[in-house]
């Protein structure tokens, strides 16, 4: 699925994620095969209910929200990080998006407004984490956690925990149209991957971001500046909160402290199941892409199937140990 | 600039400091185009600081750097890099998870408008490759996958990239075999006719016989002697220049008769599939056998073994008349086994601890009841032990990390000292370890010995194993092609064994294969 090592694919023999020819095409093989028999078994049990059109819209719509940060999450982590703070990014700049202030603004200069105070309050908390953890020398772990902490708490001041409605007509017209009958968040959710993909496998940004994520000290003496590197990286997810918040603003015409609550968790795990390395280093868009639609579609064969939440997460769970297991027997095999 | 004795770089009265030690403390060094600079010193004397500075990895304190006679300074990597200096380091500095050519060109890639430019990449690289005389090494194959030489391969055609006319490289003979070193001599032989001025750093006296022109020994952060003729100079000079002191006879000889005992240790013919085959001797209390043979030849595999690392296919390992369970670390360790690795880093030494608990911790049931600690009694006889085998600093609390090579072989030593072993087997104890430290562990070795413990040396210094041991095994291809006293043969001799034994070998992998 990805680079130039495509073409000599026989002759790596020791790869984890899209920077390597064929372990990246089995790994790849296996969330496909994967996907493929979640949907049998959904085609299965639920029939033309799981297989209509609008059943995978609905799909497509659910992994939009957790797709984006999960882009953004994946970076992070090839960098040599994590964010534990997405889901409380996503709350906060929702909530500011959604202000009386913010709308009132955006009734006299249109709903855009509201779209640039959601991107803008994500890439300024995203840029506070990277600042934090770059120059400050603070672990990632503890970074975002503490604005986990902080964002969501702020987000709580700021909307005095009520649930704030959208009026602005615009705004809800714009991103609830479905030109070609696919929803505009769809859309856009298509394009952060097509976006992530190229800035990760085809740019100087993308091959620094393995550089830096695989052996900080080697890339500091090749000339690259890391620090400035993870301040970006850091920058670069909470860019992808803001996108996520007003993807989330439009799929429930709100903004509120709880929206993105344990988000963090379902973009971890979906970029783990893709193929991601978690010490970094490696790092992998598509595998992240079939890890969020793999958890989505688990979710809607349940629900279809009027099952708990509650054992949706114990197959969740149960997923991705399975998964990571068998990635690993693959690289095994493979060195 | 037509003036080949022109200097090209000068650093004088070079000073950093670090929190508490003085690293360099007044440096100088004068490299000129076209020549290959070589810079000796111990462990701990600066060399790897002074490399930094260099590579603009770190401030000076004081001093100054002229280029062609300017002044300059190295404020980032990216100003060296600009400037024209070049850095190969030890640890190769290089990222496994992505391809050959993206290494290259790691900080500077061909890109347009930060789009990178992988064919014209792919194409630079294998020019840069091909020059170095390895076109082999494709440019998208993955670094990863590269052994130790094509890794440093890399790395030089990294320097070429940056078209630099001083290129610094810190013992990249450490991990190539002989014939690898002859490739890396004729690529440094090559940037010297260009113009190119290499400053080369090991600690093997001979390569810097073979190509180096002068050379700077560093002692203490202070530079003791430069612009000495590296052909020249005197083995005796270098190290008294290096330590201070005379080295009288580097390798101590038994003082007393080896004791006709039974054997301690019994190796019957193991075997492990095209690794080595049939290979058997046995060890007796007192006596080094030392096991020659080039890299790649089944030395570490075979002592590994032993250890219960890896599993035998064929073949028994006995220590005192009682057979080993095969493959058992634990069954090994419990018979009086053992093991100082190749890999003192990564298989040796937990580096971020204490020396005193990397003393203790094979010992450590000596030291807890039901499973809890006695923390005084195990540091009381760590640090006797750290003590006897002289590990510097004196300091049972330091972090391994700190310590010079010597040193770290050092702890790995005491712990297999406390223990009280019975076997002891030594994969490469000197690697990466300078001449006076050396000396101090041939010491320590010979004094094992002569305490009754049987050891196992591995070495691809044949001088080295034939120096200490009694007893000499020359291994090729997996198989023992020699068996003998050590004062029966000479370092000649065993290579022309391997040597004689190279026609059969290829027989022998070839039926590895059909098999």
């Amino acid at each position: 699925m990805s680079t130039v090592q495509q073409e000599e694919s026989t002759e790596v023999t020791k790869t984890r994620g899209d920077s390597g020819g064929s372990l990246g095409v089995v790994r790849n093989l296996g969330l496909v095969i994967a996907l493929v028999i979640l949907c049998v078994v959904g085609v299965m049990t639920s029939g033309d209910q799981f297989a209509s059109k609008d059943n995978v819209i609905t799909i497509l719509r659910l992994a939009s929200v957790v797709g984006v940060v999960s882009i953004g999450m994946t970076f992070v982590i090839t960098g040599g990080g994590i964010d534990l703070s997405v889901g409380a990014i996503l709350a906060l700049s929702s909530v500011w998006a959604t202000t009386t202030g913010t709308q009132s603004m955006a009734d006299d200069y249109g709903w855009i407004v509201m779209v640039l105070s959601a991107l803008l309050v994500g890439t300024a908390c995203g840029l506070i984490n990277g600042i934090v953890i770059a120059y400050g020398k603070v672990v990632p772990f503890i970074a975002t956690l503490a604005m986990l902490a902080s964002a969501r708490g702020l987000a709580e001041i700021i909307a005095d925990r009520k649930t704030q409605i959208i009026r602005n007509q615009g705004f809800t017209d714009f991103f609830g149209a479905e030109p070609l009958g696919i929803p505009v968040i769809v859309i856009m959710f298509a394009l952060v991957v097509v976006g992530g993909w190229f800035l990760l496998n085809r740019t100087t940004f993308g091959r620094r971001t393995f550089a830096v994520g695989g052996n900080p000290e080697a890339a500091r003496l090749a000339g690259i500046k890391v620090q400035r590197h993870t301040v970006y990286l850091y920058a670069l997810a909470g860019l992808t909160c803001g996108i996520a918040a007003v993807m989330l603003m439009s799929r429930t015409t709100t903004g509120s402290s709880t929206h993105g609550t344990l988000l963090e968790l379902d973009a971890i795990a979906a970029v783990v199941i893709g193929g991601t390395l978690l010490s970094g280093g490696r790092g992998t868009v598509v595998g992240t892409l079939f890890g969020v639609l793999i958890f989505t579609t688990l979710t809607n064969v349940f629900t279809l199937n009027n099952l708990s939440t509650s054992s949706q997460n114990v197959a969740k769970g149960v997923i991705i140990v399975v998964a990571v297991l068998l990635q690993q027997r693959i690289a095994n095999r493979k060195t | 600039m037509s003036d080949p004795a022109a200097p090209l770089l000068e650093m004088r009265g070079i000073v950093k400091q670090f929190p508490g030690v003085r690293a360099l403390d007044g440096v100088d060094l004068t490299v000129r185009a076209g020549e290959v600079h070589c810079l000796l010193g111990q462990n701990g004397a600066g060399k790897s600081t002074l490399i930094k500075v260099l590579a603009g990895a770190h401030d000076v304190d004081e001093g100054t750097i002229l280029w062609e006679g300017e002044p300059i300074s190295f404020a980032d990597p990216l100003a060296a890099i600009a400037t024209g200096v070049a850095t190969i380091y030890q640890e190769l500095d290089l990222i496994d998870g992505l391809s050959v050519a993206d290494n290259i060109f790691l900080g500077h890639e061909l890109a347009r408008g930060g789009i990178t430019r992988d064919s014209d990449m792919n194409k630079r690289a294998r020019q840069l490759l091909a020059r170095l005389g390895h076109p082999e090494i494709r440019p998208t194959r993955e670094v990863g996958s590269l052994s130790a030489a094509g890794k440093q391969i890399v790395s030089m055609a990294r320097a070429l990239s940056h078209d630099a006319r001083v290129i610094v490289m810190d013992e990249p003979s450490a991990v190539l075999d002989p014939d690898e070193v002859d490739g890396l001599f004729q690529v440094v032989d090559d940037l010297r006719a260009s113009g190119t001025a290499i400053i080369y750093i090991s600690h093997r006296l001979e390569e810097i016989r073979r190509i180096g022109d002068r050379l700077t020994v560093l002692k203490d952060g202070r530079t003791v002697a430069t612009d000495l003729p590296a052909k020249e100079t005197s083995t005796a000079d270098l190290v008294q220049l290096m330590t201070g002191r005379t080295v009288s006879s580097v390798f101590p000889r038994r003082t007393t008769e080896l004791p006709d005992a039974a054997p301690l240790l019994t190796v019957d013919g193991i075997s492990r599939d095209r690794e080595f085959h049939d290979v058997s001797f046995a060890v007796r209390p007192g006596e080094i056998v030392g096991i020659a043979g080039l890299v790649g030849a089944g030395r570490s595999e075979i002592i590994e073994t032993i250890y219960g690392a890896r599993r035998a296919t064929r073949g028994s390992v006995t220590v005192e008349g009682k057979r080993l369970r095969n493959g058992s670390v634990d069954a090994a360790v419990a018979a009086g086994v053992g093991l100082c690795p190749e890999e003192r880093k990564s298989q040796g030494l937990v580096l971020d601890d204490a020396v005193y608990r990397n003393i203790s911790l094979a010992s450590l049931e000596r030291f807890s009841r039901y499973g809890i600690t006695t923390e005084a009694a195990e540091r009381r006889a760590a640090r006797q032990v750290a003590t006897s085998v002289d590990i510097r600093p004196d300091a049972p609390d330091r972090i391994v990390r700190t310590l010079s090579g010597g040193n770290q072989q050092k702890v790995v030593l005491a712990r297999w000292l406390l223990r009280s072993c019975k076997v002891l087997l030594l994969d490469e104890p000197t690697r990466g370890v300078d001449v006076g430290a050396r000396a101090e562990i041939y010491t320590l070795i010979r004094e094992l010995a002569d305490s009754g413990v049987a050891l196992v040396i591995v070495s691809s210094d044949i001088d080295e194993v034939l120096g200490l041991s009694d007893r000499v095994l020359v291994v090729a291809d997996g198989h023992v092609v020699h068996e003998g006293p050590s004062d029966a043969i000479d370092a000649s001799g065993v290579l022309d064994r391997i040597l004689a034994t190279h026609d059969d070998q290829q027989m022998i992998q070839g039926d590895g294969d059909a098999a």
